[in-house]
């Protein structure tokens, strides 16, 4: 570990291995702290993307990232009614584990140092600017200088939160999530299934993404402040009673994605933050994977530029946020405001929808015409709809 | 170590959502350890409630 670096990284995920990638390939030098043993390893996560999402992150798609093929969903209402989607859309359920590890070594091989048990503790402040991290590395504590800091640390970040920004999730906004892996699973091993229901899954939905080999991801997610008494635990362990009665259970997760609109600030003097640090998870969906390498990869670009400009200030990293805000990042808004609606519905509600959607040809049940029915409910979305969605 | 808040090392998966909802940034979390640090803690209890496992608690028994 060299004394300082141009770059560094704190927190070894998608949005972090991205950002320190592209940083390095412009020239910086860079190093990547991760906290964990491994990186990408606990996988909290239940490893759902599209084709076209991940095709326009990354430049090809080895076969060894993919654990199972989808090209089908299904939507359950609270009725027990079954709702499928047509869908042209390919997506895949990923091999998490391996997809970060690849990340991460698609980041060395641009030149970034990787360090892993390396927990940054704290920030280097220099007259309210960041100038590098505090980190314990394997029991030692040192002072490494940056020039520029990257915030990827995750739903747990605090680094961002040191050097004055406001990433804190408000308890409504944060989805709080179990998932088990489990074995013996005999359903269509291409169809994905979520269920929507205020019973069920409070402020969220419950998911079932198989990985092939008869294993699959049953998990869901509620909103941190609409559980009460039942945890996300108690939940899933009440669908798996239901759904999965005496199935092995290979893996157990809990975690959580903030999903609130985008922070309002993404970069301070000297410091930047990406990923779910930043709340750049898709709010209704809470997928993160994709959006976080998106702006990891334009946070890495623009640390790189500003340093051969030899300047850090915010003003220099207003790029970053343009860029996110002028793609991805200019839809999140509009998908939170569809959040709150979704997850306002009572289970009448999402009976009736799903009543008036199966009136819809199977060919023609695209996510478009199923938002054309909730409209029915309530028009004053149409004007987000139409911008989400044209 | 903690007083005002309970916490089940067995129950936690150290995933980290406490730490994301903390107004105070009370919580440190290592790879497989969790501390709230007392002064900064106010017993706001959303830390309780965020968990996916509710593995924390707010100590009742020890004094404000
Ligand atoms: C149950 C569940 C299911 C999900 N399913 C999907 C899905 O199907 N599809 C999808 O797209 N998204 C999904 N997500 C969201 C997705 O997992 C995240 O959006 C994504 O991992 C975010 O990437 P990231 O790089 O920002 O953060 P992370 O992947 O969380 O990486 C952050 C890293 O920072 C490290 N770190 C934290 N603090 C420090 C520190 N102080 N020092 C050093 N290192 C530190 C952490 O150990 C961690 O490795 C799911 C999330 C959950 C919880
Ligand atoms: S949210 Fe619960 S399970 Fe997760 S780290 Fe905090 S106490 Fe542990
Ligand atoms: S009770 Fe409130 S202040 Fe104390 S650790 Fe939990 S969230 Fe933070």
């Amino acid at each position: 570990m060299k004394p300082a670096y141009d770059v560094i990284v704190i927190g070894g995920g998608p949005a972090g291995s991205m950002a320190a990638r592209y940083a390095a390939g412009r020239g910086a030098s860079v190093a990547l702290f991760e906290k964990d043993r491994e990186v990408g390893v606990p996988v909290r996560c239940a490893e759902g993307v599209s084709h076209a999402g991940l095709a326009a992150v990354v430049e090809n798609i080895p076969s060894r990232w993919i654990a199972q093929k989808i090209t089908g969903a299904v939507l359950h209402a609270p009725s027990g009614a079954e709702v499928p989607l047509h869908t042209d859309q390919i997506g895949y359920i990923l091999h998490r584990k391996i997809f970060d590890y690849d990340l991460a070594q698609m980041a060395a091989a641009a030149g970034v140092a990787i360090f892993t048990r390396a927990h940054v503790t704290g920030l280097i402040m220099e007259q309210g600017r960041t100038a590098g991290v505090v980190v314990d590395h394997l029991g030692e504590r040192r002072r490494i200088e940056a020039r520029l800091v990257i915030a990827a640390d995750g739903v747990e970040s605090r680094a961002a939160r040191w050097a004055g920004l406001a990433t804190r999730t408000a308890l409504a906004d944060m989805e709080s999530c179990a998932q088990a892996t489990i074995g013996g699973y005999q359903g269509d091993p291409e169809m994905l299934h979520f269920y929507f229901s205020r019973s069920m899954a409070p402020g969220g939905y419950l998911w079932i993404f198989p990985k092939g080999n008869g294993m699959a991801n049953v998990g869901l997610g509620i909103s941190a402040s609409a559980g009460g008494e039942r945890s996300p635990h108690d939940y899933l362990e009440a669908f798996l009673a239901r759904f999965f009665p005496g199935a092995s259970i290979l893996g157990r997760v809990c975690g959580g994605v903030p999903c609130s609109n985008t922070l309002k600030e993404l970069a301070a003097d000297g410091l930047m933050v990406v990923g779910d640090a930043a709340h750049q998870a898709n709010p209704l969906t809470g997928g993160g994977i994709v959006t976080g390498m998106i702006a990891g990869r334009i946070a890495g670009e623009t640390a790189a530029e500003a340093v051969a400009a030899g300047r850090s200030d915010r003003e220099t990293l207003r790029r970053y946020p343009k860029a996110w805000l002028a793609g991805e990042g200019g839809k999140q808004a509009q998908f939170y405001r569809l959040r709150k609606f979704v997850f306002s519905l009572g289970d009448e509600d999402y009976d009736a929808l799903a009543r008036s959607v199966l009136r819809i040809p199977v060919e023609k049940r695209t996510i478009l015409s199923i938002m054309k029915s909730a409209l029915l409910h309530k028009p004053s979305l149409l004007l987000d709809a139409v911008k989400l969605f044209t | 170590m903690t007083n005002k808040m309970k916490h089940n090392q067995d129950r936690c998966d150290f995933c980290g959502v406490c730490v994301g909802v903390c107004p105070h940034d009370a919580i440190e979390l290592r790879e497989a350890e969790l501390i709230v640090d007392d002064e900064r803690c106010t017993r706001c209890g959303q830390c309780v409630q965020a968990c996916p496992i509710h593995a924390l608690e707010v100590n009742d028994e020890a004094g404000v």
